[in-house]
């Protein structure tokens, strides 16, 4: 669709909830609304009825800038090879506990 | 107890009201917002038809509250039976205007914010748990409420006109929020500070809106003595037919 038949929507927000038991935000979805103060309402309602957060960001989706899908492969595939930069190979003495 | 059922027929009837949005809501995160407010009321109105049940102790239930008695028999103030329309409208479902619905939620929403506030300190622990219970949810219906009435009066001329047009047209209807009657008057000895508290959020956000705040003057309605609008009995049919239809079923 051509940018002029969005020209009366309201603009797109990310919407990111922070759970109960979780330290980060996590993405949950996006939704349409007219500035920032309302997409927060708008994601209580539409995103943490079922008691999944205590705490909401939200932010435009225009302002996210996205990697290329095309480039999936020079981006991502190089790192395929080098399992040794995974830290599976120290021993965690027992004392250290859970990591 | 006929103030609790008072308290629960306001909630039930407005919830039902609302809940003719579902589906046809303006947007969808708006669609949404509406039936959580509706679900939040019903839920109130179970609490309080549970709690009245009990007290009559004559085989009533929450059931047989909300489905098995006839207009005169609900104690709700008339503004919240009203369509979704002002008076010169029709009230075909095409015509439902939401900024009717959002003005009459904000009347609604801060009277309810003064009464559970003033209900949480009640001596009847029962009550008071559900006044707690209830402000939370009420003062989140509040801010919605006003937040759209703000942006539609100081939005467009259209949105403008639209808005003032519901605040003018409900705006009478509110003088039965201060009328007396004996049930209210027990649970609310003292309504002179909440009028005065009520008037003073509304001109807030009137003015931040930009709409002129109307008189309210005129007939008194007499919703909290059963004698309601036409309005009603469509209502009730639409919510209590299947209930009646089929007495006793269950899914």
């Amino acid at each position: 669709m051509s940018q002029n038949e969005h020209a009366n929507e309201w603009p797109l927000w990310e919407v990111f909830v922070r759970s109960k038991q979780g330290i980060e935000h996590k993405h949950c979805g996006s939704l349409h609304a007219a500035d920032a103060q309302q997409a927060i309402r708008m994601a209580r309602d539409v995103y943490t009825r079922r008691q999944e957060g205590v705490s909401i960001w939200v932010i435009p989706s225009a302002s996210i800038t996205a990697s290329d899908p095309a480039d999936k492969e020079s981006m991502f595939d190089p790192a395929k090879d080098k399992v040794y930069r995974h830290p599976t190979f120290f021993v965690i003495p027992d004392e250290v506990g859970h990591m | 107890m006929d103030y609790a059922l008072h308290l629960a027929d306001n909630a039930l009837i407005l919830g039902q009201r609302n809940a003719e949005w579902c589906g046809h809501g303006p947007v969808l995160e708006e669609d949404l917002a509406l039936a959580n407010h509706s679900l939040d009321l019903i839920g109130q109105a179970r609490l309080l038809y549970q709690w009245v049940a009990e007290l009559r102790a004559d085989g009533s239930t929450e059931d047989s509250l909300a489905y098995f008695r006839d207009p005169h028999a609900f104690l709700n103030f008339t503004l919240l039976e009203l369509p979704h329309t002002t008076a010169l409208a029709p009230s075909a479902r095409a015509d439902r205007d939401y900024a009717v619905t959002i003005a009459r939620n904000f009347f609604f929403s801060s009277y309810m914010v003064l009464v559970w506030e003033m209900l949480q300190n009640h001596p009847e622990p029962r009550l008071a748990a559900i006044a707690a219970k209830s402000l939370k949810e009420v003062r989140y219906h509040w801010q919605h409420a006003a937040d759209w009435l703000i942006r539609l009066g100081d939005g467009t001329p259209a949105s403008h006109d639209k808005a003032q047009a519901a605040v003018d047209f409900l705006m009478p209807y509110t003088q039965e929020f201060w009328c007396e009657w004996p049930a209210a008057k027990h649970a609310l000895p003292d309504t002179q500070d909440m009028q005065t508290a009520w008037w003073t959020m509304v001109q807030e956000v009137l003015s931040e809106a930009r709409l002129r705040q109307p008189e309210a003057k005129g007939h008194v309605t007499q919703g909290v003595h059963g004698i309601h609008s036409e309005h009603m009995s469509y209502l009730l049919a639409e919510m209590q037919s299947l209930a009646r239809q089929h007495p006793g079923a269950t899914w």
